[in-house]
């Protein structure tokens, strides 16, 4: 299995620790670890889908890689270049190049624009459109290639269903023509039925256009559908990638297994073993020593308490964060 | 069968009439357009809006049609109740009150919305600042509107027009220096509610998805504010603006009637009820109608700010 083409988008060691202050002089008392250490990489043309609970740094992890927020430490490399360390002119050409799609439909259109205004801002702002036909122009072709209609560009935001709007968020992205998109929770917001449809154009788009996508979601079924590959994470870590194929036939960690576990079987007669977790998801202001997952584990030892699992990437580069499943891969 | 009839007209209707239909039914509705249709429903908000735009098309063509000069003094009609040919009455020198309170309600008029401007610009500069900048800009101009928010502002109004009165008189003129002076001081004294309210909307609004996804797009700091934050803060400002110019309106009188605002000559609504007091008793005419302007100007604008805070609902963003 080897990998030929360089990946487009490869992340290393990336850390975001929110400061919080406290006292009158409001010095850094405690940290969160939004996201500590994480580490992946992205090929052109592929999709990761990254899964966890709520609060485990899946979104975060998205918007450091787009430098809405600032990384605190780790590495981020897009297309050979550091995108941790981009400033200014530097920064915007990036803006160009990965894009984001939010989850709220609702909240992320500007209420006060036309859909003009919000697809056609991106074009505005890198000088992409020549004078104010070509940038109808432009907007009409982004809006067919969502499956909206023309007429639809004088509108307003709230004019829209839920579906139309994440249509109108991907015509946004689409218009500066990237290479990623950082796709947070696009569908979670949506009915099931709107989101097989927002699925497929996603998909649609990625074979017209070669897109990467990093998709951020805590369906595990959606995930499977979309992704060729899959990470999981956990409190800030990534316990373990693989194909997606892979990780849900075959999953290595006991996370994993007590996620996939919960998936619903549209089946009910089938038979299933059920691997409940007890408690909560730790306070990431005091995260767990050595491996994160090991005071909710099932088969945790007295390792893990002490030793961090490193990412051990095994056969069919299926990687796992587990010190008793390292033998196994 | 009557059920299927309209079902069965719309199938034989050819595709481009349903479509032209559709578009007729549903013109695009801007955000002002339907802010409009709301501020409608609100009935007490539109009566004032009547009242008020009547007010100034009296005040702005009432000395047209009123032609019946202010400082005419006329002491064989000393104090004389309303009548035909003073139909407001006249005041202890024989001069109309009525061409008195034409004229006056324009620089009470003006004064409250000068004021209200200077109040609601100084306010966005400082909040919007405020609002976007980091930690340590943030705190500093806090700091200053807290300050400016614990001054005593009745002493402060009276010494700074004692001091600053007879300087800018000079310089611009009576009537024009002391009208910038008073829009100053009260414009002055009252952009600290405004600069909160707006450093508030800055700091929920910068988080929300639709700016983000600017900043995403590569727009720069001043496009995220003037074209995303800014127009999406805009409803509660206006909110408070309505508001402030009754305020002003009020401070105007309050000065006035202390005998600091507009010399006697100069016939403010609130210059003409200090005026009245002394003689409340034989001449009541002479504080009523200024009183009265007064009260339904500042009742007027406060419903219309009541109208609009419905209108430009803070829910309705994001």
């Amino acid at each position: 299995m080897l990998d030929p083409v360089p990946p487009l988008l490869s992340v290393r060691g990336l850390k975001k620790h929110y400061a919080i202050r406290g006292g009158i002089l409001s010095r850094v008392v405690d940290k969160v670890h939004a996201v500590d250490g994480v580490s992946f990489d992205i090929a052109p043309g592929e999709t990761l889908g990254l899964v966890g609970e709520s609060g485990c740094g899946k979104s975060t992890t998205g918007r450091a890689i787009m430098r809405l927020i600032e990384p605190t430490e780790g590495t981020i490399q897009f297309e050979g270049r550091d995108v941790t360390r981009l400033q200014g002119e530097e920064l915007r050409a990036l803006r160009r190049r990965m894009q984001i799609i939010f989850q709220d439909p609702f909240a992320s259109l500007n209420p006060r624009h036309s859909v003009r205004g919000i697809i056609g801002e991106a074009l505005v702002i890198h000088g992409l459109a020549k004078n104010r036909r070509d940038l109808t122009e432009q907007v009409v072709r982004l809006l067919e290639l969502v499956g909206l209609r023309p007429d639809h560009m004088t509108r307003f935001a709230h004019e829209f269903s839920g579906g139309q709007r994440q249509r109108i968020g991907i015509a946004r992205a689409l218009a500066v023509q990237p290479r990623l998109i950082v796709c947070d929770e696009p569908v979670s917001a949506l009915d099931v039925s709107i989101q097989a449809q927002v699925i497929n154009l996603l998909e649609d788009l990625q074979e017209q256009f070669g897109l990467a996508y990093l998709f951020i979601a805590h369906d595990l079924s959606v995930v499977e559908h979309i992704s060729n590959r899959v990470g999981v994470m956990y409190l800030g870590r990534v316990v373990e990638i693989a194909t997606a194929r892979d990780l849900y036939a075959n999953p290595l960690h006991p996370y994993t297994e007590a996620l996939l576990s919960a998936v619903p079987i549209p089946d009910p007669t089938a038979k299933r073993s059920r691997v409940a977790l007890k408690g909560d998801v730790p306070n990431p202001i005091n995260p767990p020593s050595g491996c994160h997952f090991h005071t909710r584990c099932p088969i945790a030892v007295a390792r893990c308490a002490i030793e961090v699992p490193a990412l051990i990437t095994g056969a069919n580069s299926h990687a796992v964060a587990c010190h008793l499943r390292h033998e196994t891969i | 069968m009557a059920g299927s009839t309209p079902a069965s007209r719309s199938a034989e209707m050819p595709a481009a009439v349903i479509a032209e239909r559709a578009l007729v039914r549903h013109p695009p509705a801007s955000p002002l357009g339907e802010a409009w249709r709301r501020f409608r429903k609100h009935r007490l908000a539109v009566v004032s809006l009547m009242i008020l735009l009547a007010m100034v098309l009296v005040i702005a063509v009432g000395p047209f049609v009123w032609r019946v000069p202010i400082d005419e003094i006329d002491f064989s009609a000393q104090l004389s109740p309303p009548s035909f040919t003073h139909p407001f009455g006249t005041d202890d020198l024989g001069q109309d009150l009525l061409a008195r309170m034409i004229y006056g309600g324009r620089i009470s008029l003006a004064v409250g919305i000068a004021a209200m401007m200077v109040a609601v610009i100084m306010g966005i500069l400082v909040g919007a600042v405020s609002g976007i900048a980091g930690r340590r800009l943030d705190a500093g101009l806090m700091w200053m509107t807290d300050m400016f928010l614990s001054l005593p502002q009745l002493p402060l109004l009276l010494l700074v027009l004692y001091l600053f009165r007879n300087a800018l008189a000079k310089a611009l003129g009576l009537e024009a220096g002391l009208f910038v002076l008073i829009v100053l001081i009260i414009g002055g004294l009252r952009w600290m509610p405004v600069a909160r309210l707006v450093r508030a909307q800055f700091l929920s609004l910068r988080e929300k998805e639709f700016v983000e996804a600017a900043r995403a797009l590569g727009a720069s700091r001043i496009r995220l504010v003037v074209r995303h934050i800014l127009p999406n803060a805009m409803g509660p400002v206006i909110v408070a603006g309505t508001v402030e110019v009754a305020t002003a309106i009020i401070a105007e009188s309050t000065l006035s009637f202390l005998g600091l605002g507009f010399p006697p000559d100069i016939p403010t609504w609130g210059r003409i009820l200090f005026s009245a007091k002394d003689q409340l008793d034989s001449a009541p005419h002479w504080a009523l109608f200024p009183g009265a302007a007064i009260f339904l100007t500042v009742l007027s604008i406060n419903f219309i700010g009541d109208g609009l805070r419905d209108a430009l609902d803070a829910r309705r963003v994001g």
